[in-house]
């Protein structure tokens, strides 16, 4: 129905923060002094009018809102409107957008109060925030990819925010590059949208792809997979997502893990009418997220970088939610309830990593941690509770939100079902480990710091932001499962959740899970906690642990596959039209010309060339008015 | 003024200008830079007032004159736009005021007076309005050959140090195409007298009639080659980089801005209408060639060290995207293909003058000559980086609308072409990142350097050519980056092309309704369909 009242001032949500990014982007060093108020008020103001957009939609029948603003593209038969669509799903997106997105605007006052550039990275992380709103607010595919390569544009320029270090700058375009391979795949699923049933609007696509063949269905779902893979850092597009830890702390909170890289998730959650009719990419969709959830466990356990360990658990959390949406009607709101308390729990532990890198002049090894739990009683004890809800540890948010998918993908009932479900509890098992290892070596043990470090607790512009998300930790799981259950709000867009037959009882399911997990606790507490940790990293290891450290080798595979073959292409392309395209032309003029001299040599005095010129002209004016005459 | 003398008057005004500025004294350039600026901002006011005097779904051709030219052969000096022409009167409009501002200082230090490239840069553009709003092809042709002149001038005279052979292959080039042209031109000439019984160049006139199937094939190629060596198609492009690294910048922006563009809008508007059977008949192979072009020149720009080289090659790719739109023959496509025009004047109308002033800076065309600028002169990183991110056509700016109605538009018709195209997204990304890390971000190293304990640096050199004296420093392993942020003059011709870009990016609506009647009236004259439906 057409929005009213607020819901029709619902794009003032992606206005004001575009605003604050460009006053300060234009207003220059003058902005300086206020800037980071300004940027932090302006996503403040936008989480408020969320909320009251989201009360005023609970009361709206059909709980879905048309905002129409202007037409943004018409020519011929293609007509798209540039309008929002304001329903359950994406309201639940924008309250997480801006509420976790305000906290950690806050959080970024105290951490970046030392950095010159201050205003620039508020700027930027306000320019996120109105492109991903666009994302998830926009009512057609077209309006989602605006968004889509936004959000790409923003997390570029704050990888890059420290540009003068190389690292970053080419993290950032790795990951720009890698998106853009899967933004390929969403451009070409737009294109066969328009080409099949005229339209790419969220409605006219949904109406319509029951009436396609099977085999375009299949085509557009795989083709929106790939373009979920490259934005949510999943198989085989998961390798820019470790390397943009090089970006502020901060961003690898909100962008990294909280929001822009559960993209994915929402681009499949938004096409279920179109999952619903391929169950082959939703199967494809089910593997992806299997695969990069063991890939991101497996990886996450060798690290030693505190940021990269939480990035492959990022990798490894999308890929169950990956997994989770991929059973289809069954496991859409299991996936999203995971996402949310997942924006919780990881935007709270990358914010204490960043909490604990400030107490140790911005070292990130692990190995030269230890001890902390002392000097940064707050930081431990937040981070601690995101350590627990991350793990699954019984009644945190993760414990309820993990064991739905397990109980969802159990519940398919045949092989597949058991398959998933048996990684899904092995990747539980995995998670607890390298999460164990990492309070290990960060908090608890000896001291081995590098000289000349000591600690100290944030302020409390830092620790305050990270209070409020612990709290979300701990309490987001019960909430969305039982008192505030997300199934029922989510209901005008998946249908009421059927009463499934449960294959194994919730109760079993919960119970192997939390000793799984305390098995894994258990053997991080053997390998790391029972001894010594070594200040550099052992490099006699097993061929698992090379394998692990190296991520399995996707980097290798990426730059032997890729980047050199690539690499030799255009330096043979440069060789050949130089000499070959160029040479042959520049011969064939000279040819022409009865004269071995080469072109470059005609310099001085193009007039004998230029009555050369006119011969051959004249020559063809003749043929053609002979082929005329003769036609 | 009446509004059918609007287009005479864009004419006439920067003709009789350039003539004016020609005579003045030597001693007078900056008069000379004040009169051009004054004429071409006049025809830019000229340019809005034929816009706000055409009527999008009135008569193809609007703002028509005629007078009679060569009676003996029925040619007249007959002018007329419908919007394709018209959205290219107004970028010239735009982009000339924006160049004379760009190329302020570009011919104060060397041999040539000022008075001599001013004078040049306004023929030009009486010769690239000229070239748009002719409706008699005989008159196009006129101006298709004319404006060779003033633009070999600006690159032999005025350009970089191999701008000899540059400008004498791109005259060549230019005119072999040409003379291929004015042979299709006589043919077409031919046919009209055999069945009008009296032989005209009248456009109108000239698409009423109906041409055998094979002698429309003989006259497509005439016109098609010739086209295809202006905006130049894979294999016909190598002279575009030589002229593109050679040329002044003011000279490169206008040369792949808009004197390529003729070739495009030729094919659109004359091989299309007068030989919609050969048109058919030659589109695969167009096709194949636009499709190569796109992906060949992407993967040569991202190897190239010579950043205006870069550029060229980048446009080369781009032209690519135009052709496909063209040829994939539906009105969506083809409207993007025209505003694909008109954005890529703009886009890489800045990336040039963006990368002509980081040159003015250092002296050197080499992407490894710099690094880390961004830290020292944040501006002109940032006009840099909306440049590129419009050349890879990110959403948010105006390249973003065109490339996607090209794609979007084509896919129906021509699947595989539109999906081989698309991977040429990703190519975009990698070579305008590549050439923007390695030049503004990492540690400040390159031809900007100067040593530490250097005496602070007295008032920034003034002009283009002044920073050339750091250039010749030898640059010390340890130095800090001693680089000027744009300053106002270069300030006031990033900032009308930036708000271009994510104006038209955010609202290309009224480009598109200008656009779009002449487009469907050429894809109705081909017997095209109208895209959307399966095929």
């Amino acid at each position: 129905m057409p929005a009213e009242g607020l819901l029709a001032a619902s794009w003032l949500l992606i206005a004001l923060p575009l605003a604050g990014a460009a006053v300060l982007l234009l207003g220059g060093r003058r902005t300086d002094r206020w800037g980071h108020l300004l940027g932090t008020a302006t996503v403040a103001a936008a989480f408020v009018l969320a909320v009251a957009c989201t009360v005023q939609l609970a009361g709206t029948d059909g709980r879905s809102v048309d905002v129409e603003l202007f037409t943004f593209i018409s020519a011929g038969e293609l007509d798209v409107t540039a309008g929002l669509l304001y329903d359950p799903l994406s309201a639940v997106f924008v309250l997480l957008i801006t509420g976790v997105g305000s906290l950690i605007h806050v959080y970024s006052i105290g951490y970046m109060a030392h950095d010159p550039a201050r205003r620039r990275f508020f700027a930027y992380l306000n320019l996120f925030v109105a492109a991903m709103l666009l994302l998830v607010l926009g009512n057609s595919y077209v309006a989602l990819y605006v968004g889509w390569e936004g959000v790409g544009l923003a997390s570029y320029l704050l990888i890059a925010f420290w540009y003068t270090r190389p690292a970053a700058a080419t993290a950032a375009k790795k990951a720009f590059i890698m998106n853009r391979v899967g933004d390929v795949g969403l451009a070409i699923a737009v294109f066969i949208m328009f080409a099949q049933l005229g339209t790419t609007s969220y409605a006219g696509v949904h109406a319509g792809v029951a009436t396609l063949a099977g085999g375009t269905v299949t085509a557009i779902g795989l083709l929106l997979l790939l373009g979920a893979c490259g934005k949510s850092g999943q198989f085989p597009l998961q390798a820019w997502l470790p390397d943009a830890m090089e970006g502020p702390t901060p961003v690898s909170a909100l962008i990294h893990a909280a929001t822009m890289v559960t993209a994915g998730v929402y681009l499949i959650a938004r096409s279920a009418p179109v999952y619903d009719e391929t169950p082959t990419a939703r199967t494809v969709v089910l593997a992806v997220g299997a695969v990069t959830l063991l890939i991101g466990a497996i990886a996450g356990c060798a690290y030693d970088d505190i940021k990269k360990v939480l990035a492959y658990s990022t990798v490894s959390q999308i890929g169950y939610m990956f997994l989770a949406v991929g059973l289809g009607p069954a496991g859409y709101v299991a996936g999203l309830a995971h996402l949310l308390a997942h924006g919780f729990f990881k935007a709270g532990l990358f914010l204490g990593a960043g909490s604990v890198m400030h107490a140790m002049d911005d070292q990130v090894d692990m190995r030269r941690f230890g001890a902390l739990w002392k000097k940064l009683p707050v930081t431990f004890v937040t981070f601690g509770l995101g350590y627990l809800a991350l793990i699954g540890f019984p009644f945190l948010s993760g414990y309820f939100t993990k064991d739905a998918i397990i109980e969802a993908a159990l519940d398919r009932g045949d092989t597949w079902g058991w398959v998933l479900g048996g990684v899904a509890v092995l990747g539980a098992g995995l998670t607890a480990f390298y999460m164990t290892r990492l309070m290990l070596m960060t908090f608890f043990g000896e001291a081995r710091w590098t000289d000349g470090v000591h600690p100290h607790e944030s302020p409390s512009v830092m620790t305050a932001p990270m209070v409020v998300l612990a709290v979300g930790s701990v309490f987001s799981g019960a909430l969305l499962v039982s008192v505030f259950p997300l199934s029922g709000w989510l209901e005008p867009v998946f249908g009421e959740p059927a009463e499934a037959e449960h294959v194994v009882a919730p109760a079993v399911i919960g119970l192997v899970v939390t000793v799984v997990m305390a098995l894994g606790v258990l053997a991080a507490w053997l390998f790391v906690g029972r001894r010594e940790v070594p200040v550099t990293a052992p490099v006699r290891v097993s061929p698992v642990t090379r394998a692990a450290r190296n991520a399995l080798y996707v980097d290798t595979i990426n730059e032997s596959l890729f980047m050199r073959p690539g690499q030799w292409l255009t330096r043979a392309l440069v060789w050949f039209d130089n000499r070959g395209v160029d040479g042959a032309v520049n011969g064939l003029a000279a040819g022409l010309g009865g004269s071995s001299s080469r072109l470059g040599r005609a310099q001085n005095g193009f007039v004998r060339t230029y009555a050369l010129g006119m011969l051959g002209g004249a020559v063809m004016v003749a043929g053609a008015l002979l082929a005329v005459t003769a036609g | 003024m009446s509004a059918s003398l609007y287009l005479v008057a864009m004419i006439a005004l920067p003709a009789v200008g350039a003539a004016v500025v020609a005579a003045l004294p030597r001693e007078r350039s900056l008069l000379a830079k004040q009169v051009t600026l004054g004429v071409s901002l006049a025809v830019l006011l000229l340019a809005v007032l034929a816009t706000l005097a055409f009527d999008p779904g009135g008569e193809r051709f609007q703002l028509t004159s005629s007078i009679s030219w060569i009676p003996d052969f029925g040619a007249d000096f007959a002018l007329g736009v419908d919007g394709i022409a018209l959205v290219m009167l107004l970028l010239i409009g735009v982009l000339v005021p924006l160049v004379v501002g760009a190329s302020w200082h570009e011919a104060d230090a060397g041999p040539r007076p000022p008075r001599v490239f001013f004078a040049w840069l306004l023929l030009l553009e009486a010769m690239m309005v000229g070239v748009f709003a002719a409706t008699d092809v005989l008159l196009f042709y006129v101006f298709f050959e004319a404006m060779l002149v003033p633009m070999y001038f600006l690159i032999g005279s005025f350009g970089g140090p191999r701008r000899q052979y540059a400008a004498v292959k791109f005259f060549l080039y230019s005119l072999v195409g040409g003379l291929i042209m004015l042979a299709a031109v006589i043919g077409l000439y031919v046919v009209s007298t055999s069945q009008l019984g009296e032989g005209t160049f009248a456009f109108d006139a000239l698409r009423q009639l109906d041409i055998d199937p094979d002698v429309q094939k003989l006259l497509f190629l005439g016109f098609f080659i010739a086209f295809a060596i202006k905006a130049p198609l894979v294999p016909l492009h190598t002279w575009l980089p030589d002229s593109g690294a050679e040329a002044p910048i003011g000279g490169a922006v206008l040369l792949v801005g808009v004197l390529d563009k003729v070739g495009t809008f030729g094919f659109l508007r004359y091989c299309l209408p007068l030989f919609p059977d050969a048109s058919r008949f030659f589109a695969p192979f167009v096709l194949v060639l636009a499709v190569v072009g796109i992906l060949y020149a992407a993967l040569l720009a991202m190897g190239q060290s010579d950043m205006k080289r870069l550029v060229s090659y980048t446009s080369i790719s781009h032209f690519g995207f135009i052709a496909l739109g063209i040829f994939a023959f539906t009105t969506e496509a083809g409207t993007g293909a025209v505003l694909y025009m008109v954005n890529h004047g703009i886009a890489t109308g800045l990336l040039f003058i963006v990368v002509g002033m980081l040159i003015a800076r250092g002296g050197s065309r080499e992407i490894g000559d710099y690094g880390g600028v961004a830290r020292h002169a944040p501006k002109l990183a940032g006009a840099f980086l909306v440049a590129g991110l419009a050349s890879l056509a990110l959403p948010g700016t105006n390249s973003f609308v065109s490339e996607f109605l090209v794609l979007i538009g084509a896919f129906p018709e021509r699947p595989v072409f539109t999906v081989l195209a698309t991977a040429g997204i990703i190519l975009a990304a990698l070579y305008i990142l590549l050439m923007y890390q390695r030049t503004m971000h990492g540690p400040a190293r390159g031809v900007l350097l100067e040593a530490v304990d250097d005496a602070p640096a007295g008032p920034p050199p003034t002009g283009g050519g002044g920073a050339t004296a750091v250039a010749a420093a030898p640059a010390p392993a340890r130095g800090v980056l001693r680089v000027r942020d744009l300053d106002r003059r270069e300030l006031a011709v990033v900032a009308p092309l930036i708000a271009l870009i994510i104006g038209l990016g955010v609202y290309p609506q009224p480009l598109l309704d200008l656009i779009e009647p002449a487009v469907s009236a050429t894809m109705s004259d081909v017997g095209a369909a109208s895209g959307g439906t399966d095929r």
